[in-house]
């Protein structure tokens, strides 16, 4: 490696790092799965208002195959977990997941033996919003802390 | 004469070039982990029902004829009535056989009954 010996050790391993992980987080689109009132506050989200397009995620993909983020926005049966699961399970590598407002972090006020009482009971949760529904804000404050994890991320050695 | 074109070329050119080298970016950056969930059809989620390639009733298919020609003797129609009191008696003459013929098809058509949905399911003869 006679660029490395030059450059210095890691040093093009790091700046591809950053370059990939620039544009990941620059271009998260969310695949929104809307399952109660959350998903209102995740309309507003993308709206002209909030403006999603600030942080290059305006684009909500209606299929698993081109997003890069799930939005989990509301409470979550244990029905329609195997149908969640199956859309985070076809979404392509890297993938990160928003479990957005109280329900879909924690059960929130269905205490039932119908409802999973917090996604991260089958799927792996990057963020988690609190709020009953969160704000616009609060999405939007959760696809920054995404966008700092996807910034720091090693993804030369994670995507080998 | 051919150097005129060469803007165009020049475009599909870099258009191609950019193309390539990000569809090149995301395949050498970018992970790819097949697996036999991720390659399933996506049916929102569900089990996927029946095949992809259906059959269906061959009436659509007369239905979408019949509209083609009618939707043509419509745009006939038009600039004839733009123009219909310079044109005189003769282009009338000519427009009512048009409309008298197409007619007659649709009433053969209706006669054929090629517009009953579901009452039957195949399209019958004329006379029996």
């Amino acid at each position: 490696m006679g660029l490395e010996s030059a450059l210095g050790e890691g040093f093009i391993t790091t700046r591809v790092d950053d370059l990939v992980g620039w544009a990941r987080a620059n271009s998260t689109w969310p695949m929104p799965m809307g399952l109660a009132c959350c998903a209102i506050e995740m309309m507003a989200f993308a709206g002209p208002r909030y403006d999603a397009s600030r942080f290059g995620s305006e684009v909500m993909r209606f299929s698993p195959r081109q997003s890069d983020l799930l939005i989990v926005a509301g409470w979550c049966s244990y029905k329609m977990s195997h149908a969640v699961r199956r859309i985070w399970d076809q979404m392509p590598d890297p993938k990160w997941c928003i479990a957005m407002g109280a329900c879909a972090s924690t059960g929130g006020m269905h205490r039932c033996y119908g409802v999973v009482q917090g996604i991260d009971n089958f799927l792996p949760v990057d963020a988690y919003i609190s709020g009953c529904p969160p704000r616009p804000d609060a999405l939007l404050n959760a696809l920054m802390t995404i966008q700092e994890k996807v910034k720091t991320e090693h993804s030369v050695l994670l995507d080998a | 004469m051919l150097e005129t074109y060469l803007p165009v070329v020049l475009l599909a050119a870099i258009s191609l070039t950019i193309a390539l080298i990000f569809m090149t970016l995301s395949r050498v950056m970018g992970p790819y982990r097949p697996n036999k969930v991720k390659l399933t059809p996506y049916e929102s989620g569900m089990d996927p029902i029946g095949e992809a390639k259906e059959r269906y009733s061959i009436s659509y298919y007369l239905v979408a004829m019949e509209f083609i020609v009618f939707d043509l003797e419509v745009m006939f129609l038009y600039p004839w009535v733009v123009r219909y009191l310079d044109l005189g008696f003769a282009t009338f003459a000519a427009v009512i056989v048009f409309i008298t013929v197409l007619f007659l098809g649709l009433l053969y058509t209706l006669k054929k009954g090629t517009l009953d949905f579901g009452s039957q399911t195949k399209v019958k003869p004329l006379w029996d």
